[in-house]
C-alpha cells in the first residue's frame, strides 16, 4: 500500500499559507511547534507497518509455520535498523512499550541486579520525570542515589560527576537531550569517565535518537533508552540498548515467557516494531542534511525575535543543543497568557500555571533561571515537517502577542520606569 | 478550557492602562507575585462623591487572570467604594465560569479591589484621622 500523497498536512504548513488561516472561518488546525513533545508519523513508516495489520499479522514468537516466520523476520529487520542507527549490534537492542519503559527498566533492572555489591546511581536533576521518579523508588528500596547540578547552559560538570562517583557507584544516567532545553550532554566525555571508573553509563536518548549522531561505542554507552515516537514513527514503542561486552546485567520488570532475551517478556507488536525500525532507518538517511535544514529554520526563527523584541532570554546552551529546540523567556509576559495569544500555534509552556502546584519548570529552575522568569518561558520545537513559512508567521504572531501583552504588564510598566522588581515586597499567595 | 466570557475579556480587555498613582483621588492596588506567575495592578479613581468614576488595569498572568481583573474594572465603576468592596471572588469566578485552578485568579481579583481602596483610603483617611482625633 502506498499514501496517494507524500505531502504531510501537518498545520496545513506544506500548502495553504500560513498567514491566510487567521482569516478564514473554517477552524484551521494550529501550527505544530511543539516537536520534543511528539511527532507526527512519517507517512513512509506507515507505510511500512500497514502489511504487519491484517495479512502479516502473525505472531513473531511462533516458530511452527510460516505467519510466525514473516513476523519475526520483520521484527528481526527493525531490531537491526534500530542498532544500526547507534553502532550497535542488534542483539543488543530490547523492544519495549517506550523509553519510560527503557528507563525504568535499564535504572530499576541494573540496580537490583547488581544491589548486593553496589546500591548508589548518580544522575542528573534535569533528567526526565520518569527517570527521576524511578530514582525516588528506588531510594524507597533503600539505593542511594545522588542528582547532579547542572551549570547555567543546562549541561553537567564533568569534575563534580566524578567527584560523585564511588566504589559503591553501579551506574550514572544522563540524560544525552534534554526535552525541554534541548541541550546535549557531552556523551563521550561522561562514557570515558564511566568507563575509567567500571560504573555502567546509561543514557535517556529519547530526544537523541535520530537526531544526532550516537555511536554506543565511541561513547561508551552500556545502557541507551529510545522512543518511537519522538522520530515520526508510532507511539507505544521504544527501545533499550543493553551492552553485551563487557556485559550489562538487568532483572527483568515485566515477567512471562521469556521474550527479548528474557528481558522483557509479552509478544512483540509487530507493526510498531517495524515502524520503530523504519523510522530509524529513515532518520539514519537523511540526519545530517534535516539537522542543517531545520538548524537554518532555527537560526532564522530566533534572529527574528531577538532583533524585534527586546529582554528575551534564551534558556540553555545554544552551541550543544539539538536543531529542532528553542526555549525562550519573554520577560514581563506570563506563558500561558502568551499561548493564549497564539492559540494558532501548538507550543508548550514552562510556566506550570496550569496545574495545581503554581511551581514553573523545574528544568528552567535548575538552570538557575529566576522563577518570575521560568514562567514567561516557551519550549518551540521545530521538525521535519515545519516550513520557512510557518516559522516566519509563528515569529510575527509571538512578537505581536508579546507586544500586546507587555503594554498590559504592570512588571513591564515597573521595569520600564525604572523599578527593581525585586526590590518591590511582593506578597505571596 | 477556557469560557467564551474568558477570551472575550482576553481578547478585548477592557480598561487597559494606567492612572496617576499620585494622584489623591486615585488608589492603586498591586497584588499577587511574579514568582507565582500572577500579578494585577487596578487603579481607581474616587470623584467628589465618593464614587469610582474611573479604573484601569495591568495585569502579568494567564489568560483568567487578564480576564478577571479586566471585569472588575467594569464592576467597580459607578459603584461607592463599600459596593466596590462588597464584591466577592466567587461572583468574578461564577461570571466567568473559571474552573477550579483558576480560582486563584478571582481571588486575586478580589484582593486587588481591596487593595486599591484601602490605598485611596489611606491618601484620604490618613489625612483626616489625626485630624479627627485633635477634634
Amino acid at each position: 500500500m502506498t499514501m496517494s500523497s507524500p505531502a504531510l498536512n501537518v498545520g496545513n504548513g506544506s500548502s495553504a499559507a500560513p498567514a491566510g488561516r487567521a482569516g478564514a472561518n473554517e477552524p484551521k488546525k494550529p501550527i505544530y511547534l511543539d516537536y520534543q513533545a511528539t511527532t507526527p508519523m512519517d507517512p513512509r513508516v506507515l507505510d511500512a507497518m500497514l502489511p504487519y495489520f491484517v495479512e502479516k499479522f502473525g505472531n513473531p514468537h511462533s516458530r511452527n509455520h510460516a505467519y510466525g516466520w514473516e513476523a519475526e523476520e520483520a521484527v528481526e529487520k527493525a531490531r537491526k535498523q534500530v542498532a544500526d542507527l547507534i553502532g550497535a549490534d542488534e542483539r543488543e537492542i530490547i523492544f519495549t512499550s517506550g523509553a519510560t519503559e527503557s528507563n525504568n527498566l535499564a535504572l530499576t533492572g541494573v540496580a537490583r541486579f547488581y544491589k548486593d555489591r553496589k546500591n548508589h546511581i548518580v544522575t542528573v536533576v534535569t533528567e526526565h520525570k520518569c527517570v527521576l521518579d524511578t530514582c525516588r523508588h528506588l531510594e524507597m528500596e533503600g539505593f542511594e542515589v545522588t542528582y547532579l547540578p547542572v551549570r547555567q547552559n543546562g549541561l553537567i560538570d564533568l569534575d563534580v560527576l566524578k567527584q560523585a562517583i564511588t566504589p559503591k557507584t553501579v551506574m550514572v544516567s544522563v540524560m544525552a537531550v534534554n526535552n525541554e532545553i534541548g541541550v546535549i550532554q557531552p556523551l563521550e566525555e561522561i562514557g570515558r569517565i564511566c568507563r575509567e571508573h567500571g560504573v555502567f553509563f546509561h543514557t535517556d536518548a529519547a530526544q537523541a535518537f535520530g537526531k544526532i549522531p550516537l555511536d554506543v561505542n565511541r561513547m561508551n554507552i552500556d545502557l541507551m533508552s529510545i522512543s518511537g515516537h519522538k522520530i515520526y514513527g508510532p507511539k507505544g514503542i521504544g527501545a533499550l540498548f543493553v551492552r553485551r561486552k563487557p556485559r550489562v546485567r538487568l532483572v527483568p520488570l515485566i515477567h512471562g515467557g521469556g521474550q527479548e532475551r528474557g528481558f522483557r517478556s509479552g509478544t512483540l507488536p509487530t507493526p510498531l516494531c517495524v515502524g520503530l525500525g523504519e523510522a530509524a532507518a529513515i532518520a539514519k538517511r537523511e540526519m545530517t542534511a534535516e539537522a542543517e535544514r531545520l538548524k537554518k529554520l532555527r537560526d532564522r526563527f530566533y534572529e527574528r525575535i531577538m532583533s524585534r523584541l527586546p529582554e528575551v532570554y534564551l534558556n540553555g546552551d545554544l552551541e550543544n543543543r539539538i536543531p529542532g529546540n528553542l526555549n525562550l523567556s519573554f520577560a514581563y509576559v506570563e506563558g500561558e497568557g502568551l499561548m493564549m495569544g497564539i492559540k494558532d500555534l501548538s507550543v508548550s509552556s514552562g510556566s506550570a500555571c496550569t496545574s495545581a502546584s503554581l511551581e514553573p519548570s523545574y528544568v528552567l529552575r535548575a538552570l538557575g533561571v529566576d522563577e518570575e522568569l521560568a514562567h514567561t518561558s516557551l519550549r518551540i520545537g521545530f521538525g521535519r515537517f515545519t516550513t520557512e513559512a510557518e516559522v516566519d508567521y509563528a515569529a510575527d504572531r509571538i512578537i505581536e502577542a508579546v507586544q500586546k501583552l507587555r503594554e498590559m504588564s504592570p512588571l513591564w510598566e515597573l521595569a520600564q520606569e525604572g523599578i527593581d522588581l525585586k526590590s518591590i515586597q511582593w506578597a505571596a499567595h | 478550557m477556557y469560557s467564551d466570557k474568558v477570551i472575550d475579556h482576553y481578547e478585548n480587555p477592557r480598561n487597559v492602562g494606567s492612572l496617576d498613582k499620585n494622584d489623591p483621588n486615585v488608589g492603586t492596588g498591586l497584588v499577587g507575585a511574579p514568582a507565582c506567575g500572577d500579578v494585577m495592578k487596578l487603579q481607581i479613581k474616587v470623584g467628589p462623591n465618593g464614587v469610582i468614576e474611573d479604573a484601569k488595569f495591568k495585569t502579568f498572568g494567564c489568560g483568567s487572570a487578564i480576564a478577571s481583573s479586566s471585569l472588575v474594572t467594569e464592576w467597580v465603576k459607578g459603584k461607592t467604594l463599600e459596593e466596590a468592596a462588597a464584591i466577592k471572588n466567587t461572583d468574578i469566578a461564577q461570571h466567568l465560569a473559571l474552573p477550579p485552578v483558576k480560582i486563584h485568579c478571582s481571588v486575586l481579583a478580589e484582593d486587588a479591589i481591596k487593595a486599591a481602596i484601602e490605598d485611596y483610603r489611606r491618601k484620604h483617611g490618613g489625612q483626616q484621622a489625626p485630624a479627627k482625633a485633635q477634634a
